[in-house]
């Protein structure tokens, strides 16, 4: 199946699914999926279900919530149709996708979700779901996401996750590990709960921890006004004030190219790559939260980052077949660390706090991207800082020793600058920094590296700080890329992708690493089983009267 | 260092003086083995001028250059031959594509192995063969081996050559540990166990030459097939040297027969031994011994590597190109030697699988050539004894046959029987040390072992009692 071309970018003009209704420092985000707007026409989004064009609209508002709204602290998501919060993904929709498009929708989708928990968490924004109707699978995944749960009391709206009995898949984005994990839910409840079409209503469900409050139609209108005002008093966002437009990005697309103003990709298709060149900032930076207000959407800091995660979220979906890529920056070290500067100088500002939780989810998604990720650290590169983040993501990494000798005026040699970024700024899914998980159990290692924080680091320095792992000479160089390139074009991505996904997240287990690296195996799994997707399972039995047919042996 | 200097030191069509990260790999390298010859080279006659040959070009002119030199400043040069203009791959999933000019990443792992393997036998060889110049049965016989031995080493520097020219530091790496390992070291050994015993006599020398190195023959001809085309191209000029190295063997082991058969009339007895001779079924049991070891370096029957190395073009088969079939080997179908209780039985598999056993069919019949040969000596002799080459399924450590005991015949045999005839059809400890008790090294010129004939003509035009050694 040719799968239509995905764009991430939209705004709230073009909404179809969404409208974003701002009171004061109250942000109304109600839920109305237009049936026959989906991305695909094989499907109605009937009784709001969704699918990955609805998700892309919510991820959209919970962005520009944060940036282009200072002033709101509580967001309150709900339903916009009669006896209905969200029915979850689309099952039709489901069932015509292929198994990539799943798994790449299901991560998305996790993602938004982290980026609602993070925005009440560390931007202080607080997100409460207003359940006003019946919220099945996805759509009590959603409401779970929220920092709190209120549903509607009257006697038919139910919270539910009805994947396993109905569709004979697992609750996959985060459901179940949201329940026991997030909300504390007792595990054999958790097991009547995952089992239960109809799922849980009213008093029930606030006593098995489901839900947080409930209300009868008379003061379901109270109960929200009481929540915002608890909710907002707890905030420090502030009280209104000038925001940050996230403008249109300046984005050209060709077949095998794809270009930003900071940010530039092009795709070598006979090696499965894409590299990725960073541009470092010419010119001043704001130096202060209020001058990166003003800046808006062109400081560098920004720009950077919104150009960088369009073209992930470009590249996951569009671009599965390039398995590899390559990370590059160039331009003044000095300059990125200028750039770099207010995130440090003017931490308690907003502004300054939103980019760096930007520049986090994005590192972020890098960390949870099926694809080996390789950084090239060249003369004439600016790996600093948040940019050094990009070395350590990395699966693999190669600097060059000394220049290019064959020129008649080698340039001086590569260096790379850890700073303050990575020692906090950017946590991973496990909730450790790059460098820590770097040298998980290693504390001399890690003591060495936070040594040299600060200093421009040449090859034998960062080999000696076990930033990098290979460090050829320019004799070697082509080569060893050319050769690395290739070889990983020739492993199977299946197998590229678990090992990967095994080694990058040492030490603790965290919601995160649970939801994307457990489930989403699990997930994977049964997605590709017949008992879900054969043509006597679940998925495509689902809606046609007949019963799926199961192979009843355990696996 | 200046291009010309360069170029005279280490003799090479490979524009050596252009190419920077070969010269720096070189000069690296190039150090540690002096050093490494020094060590495990030839034990004695080090420092004597022998009449070599010497390759400074790959044209007929350049090939083979003689003259006195004293070894540890023989010019081991890095030649491969002309390139082949427009050449395809002949075989596998590649058949009809270009040849490589460069390692492909996908097959980087594999390459380099393959290339490290058979670079390994090149040092162990010399390794394993370094205390026979003392007890040399002439000054002819210990310029072969001599020429055996530079030789052996050029064979690797040809293959450090492709190491350090394709392979980055991985091939540096792995170029330094084939001066690392040593044959018999028994914590650093050869990587085939065939190239860590020693090779204790000349008549073991000559088998050596005769049966060992052809099994190098028939690595590198099928090497020479690769889609690597810098590896084809090195495979190539060294099978020119390696058929010095058998010649070194067939006439060797030739006129050991030879004497045998002179002192068989001369005493009118088969049992010579006691004259200085070496009978002939002792040379029968070298015979058996040299064959059989030298089977099991083509490995199993069956092999999913050598399978993988086919379909991926990395190894073909012998004159691949003249075969007259589909070269991917996928659909068609041949038999192997199975064993069983009864017998030797076969079973069918796809001429794919079993690529070990069509290479070892090609040398199995390449050396009954010198047999016949050795046999039409003692015919003409008027002696009534006739060589055999044993059964391949005889004395194999590696295949089908591992673990079961047979007959040089190819019958199946209790463990006792093995006991009670293995002195019959292997050398015993008394045969073996009655051919050591002959080794007394000649050092006259024109002079011969007596165990040992002498050759019908001298080198490169140079009488038989030519100085090819100045002792």
């Amino acid at each position: 199946m040719i799968e239509p071309l995905i764009d991430f970018t939209t705004a709230p003009d073009r909404y179809r699914h969404w409208t974003l209704d701002i009171d004061g420092s109250t942000a109304i985000l109600t839920m109305a999926v237009d049936p026959a707007a989906g991305l695909r026409d094989d499907y109605e989004l009937k009784t709001n279900s969704y699918d990955l064009g609805v998700d892309i609209e919510l991820h959209d508002a919970v962005q520009r919530l944060r940036f282009e709204h200072p002033g709101v602290n509580v967001v309150v998501v709900t339903g916009g149709l009669d006896k209905i919060f969200c029915a979850g993904a689309n099952i039709q929709m489901l069932a015509g996708a292929s198994h990539g498009h799943k798994v790449n929708f299901c991560k998305f989708t996790n993602e938004t979700r982290n980026g609602i928990e993070d925005a009440t968490a560390n931007s202080r924004q607080t997100w409460i779901a207003a359940v006003n109707g019946t919220a099945a699978g996805g759509g009590y995944e959603l409401a779970l996401a929220c920092d709190e749960i209120l549903l509607i009391d009257d006697k038919s709206s139910a919270v539910s996750l009805p994947e396993i009995p109905l569709l004979a898949v697992l609750p996959g984005t985060g459901g179940l590990t949201r329940v026991v994990e997030k909300r504390h839910v007792r595990r054999d409840l958790a097991d009547a709960f995952s089992t239960r079409t109809e799922g849980i209503r009213g008093k029930t469900a606030v006593e098995w921890g489901l839900v947080d409050h409930i209300a009868p139609a008379s003061t379901w209108d109270d109960l929200i006004a009481e929540r915002i005002a608890a909710r907002a008093a707890e905030s420090d966002r502030p009280s209104g004030g000038a925001g940050i437009e996230l403008s249109p990005l300046d984005r050209t697309m060709t077949d095998d190219s794809l270009a930003y103003t900071t940010v530039a990709v092009t795709i070598d298709r006979p090696t499965g790559s894409a590299t990725f060149s960073i541009q470092a900032p010419e010119g001043a930076q704001p130096a202060t939260g209020d001058e990166l207000v003003a800046a808006g959407a062109d400081a560098w800091m920004l720009r950077t980052v919104r150009e960088l995660d369009d073209a992930i979220l470009h590249l996951r979906f569009n671009e599965t077949g390039i398995g590899t890529w390559v990370f590059r920056t160039a331009g003044e070290s000095d300059a990125v660390a200028q750039a770099e500067a207010v995130l440090s100088a003017d931490a308690d500002h907003w502004a300054v706090r939103e980019t760096r939780l930007f520049w986090a989810r994005t590192l972020e998604r890098l960390d949870v991207s099926a694809r080996s990720l390789v950084t090239v650290v060249e003369p004439g590169s600016c790996f600093v800082g948040t940019l050094a983040e990009l070395v350590l993501v990395a699966d693999r990494s190669f600097m060059l020793e000394g220049s290019w000798e064959d020129l008649d005026d080698p340039p001086p040699p590569a260096s790379i600058r850890l700073t303050e970024a990575s020692l906090g700024w950017y946590p991973m899914p496990n909730a450790l920094t790059r460098l820590r998980t770097r040298f998980w159990g290693r504390d001399d290692a890690y003591e060495k590296a936070t040594a040299v924080v600060g200093k421009d680091l040449l090859a034998n320095d960062a080999t000696e700080a076990e930033l990098v792992t290979f460090t050829p000479d320019d004799l070697d160089w082509e080569d060893e890329l050319r050769i690395t390139l290739e070889e990983r074009n020739s492993f199977s991505p299946d197998a590229l992708t678990g090992m990967e996904a095994n080694y990058r997240f040492v030490g603790p287990e965290t919601m995160k690493t649970k939801i994307f690296s457990r489930l989403s195996a699990w997930q994977n799994w049964i997605f590709q089983r017949p008992n879900a997707v054969g043509p006597d399972g679940a998925l495509q039995r689902f809606g046609t009267g007949s019963r799926p047919d199961y192979d009843k042996n355990r696996v | 260092m200046a291009a010309v200097d360069i170029n005279a030191k280490i003799p090479n069509n490979v524009d050596l003086a252009g190419d920077r990260r070969l010269q720096r790999a070189l000069e690296q390298w190039q150090p540690k083995f002096v050093r490494w010859w020094e060590e495990l080279g030839p034990a004695a006659f080090a420092r004597n001028p022998v009449y070599l040959r010497t390759a400074i070009d790959v044209g007929q002119e350049g090939w083979a250059n003689f003259g006195h030199v004293e070894m540890p400043d023989y010019r081991w040069g890095i030649f491969l031959s002309d390139r082949e203009k427009d050449r395809k791959i002949a075989f596998g999933d590649h058949k009809g594509e270009d040849v490589w000019q460069e390692v492909p990443g996908e097959y980087r792992s594999d390459l380099r192995r393959l290339i490290v393997v058979q670079g390994d036998t090149e040092p162990a060889s010399v390794e394993q063969q370094r205390k026979l110049s003392l007890t040399a049965p002439s000054l002819y016989d210990m310029r072969n081996l001599f020429q055996v031995n530079v030789e052996e080493g050029r064979h690797l520097w040809a293959m450090v050559y492709l190491l350090h020219g394709y392979f980055g530091r991985d091939g540096r790496d792995e170029a330094d540990e084939m001066l690392e390992r040593h044959s018999g070291d028994a914590d650093n050994p050869r990587i085939l166990g065939a190239f860590n015993e020693e090779t204790p006599d000349w008549l073991s020398f000559f088998m050596f030459t005769y049966f060992t190195d052809r099994d190098g023959k028939y690595q590198l001809a099928s090497l020479r097939e690769s889609a690597f085309d810098p590896l084809s191209r090195t495979c190539e000029f060294m099978l020119k040297e390696e058929a010095h190295h058998m010649f070194v063997g067939a006439s060797g082991v030739g006129r050991v027969v030879q004497r045998t058969a002179e002192l068989i009339r001369e005493h009118d007895t088969d049992d010579i031994h006691q004259y200085g001779g070496i009978n002939l079924d002792v040379l029968q049991k070298y015979i058996n011994f040299h064959y059989s070891v030298s089977l099991d370096l083509f490995g199993s029957e069956t092999s999913t590597n050598a399978a993988n190395y086919f379909a991926s073009g990395l190894k073909g088969r012998f004159q691949e190109e003249r075969r007259d079939d589909d070269h991917l080997l996928k659909s068609v179908y041949r038999t192997v030697p199975d064993w069983t209780e009864s017998g030797i039985g076969a079973r069918e598999v796809t001429q794919l699988a079993a690529l070990n056993e069509t290479l070892r069919d090609d040398y199995s019949e390449d050396c009954q050539k010198g047999v016949d040969r050795w046999n039409r000596a003692l015919e003409e002799a008027g002696i009534n004894f006739t060589f055999r080459l044993a059964n391949t399924s005889f004395n194999r450590k590696v295949g089908t046959f591992r673990d079961h005991h047979m007959s040089p015949d190819g019958k199946p045999i209790s463990d006792a029987e093995w006991e009670a005839n293995m002195d019959r059809w292997l050398p015993s400890d008394s045969d073996r040390a009655h051919v050591l008790s002959l080794m007394t090294g000649v050092s006259e010129p024109g002079k011969m072992a007596g165990w040992v004939a002498p050759p019908s003509r001298g080198i490169h035009q140079k009488p038989v009692d030519y100085e090819y050694v100045r002792v």
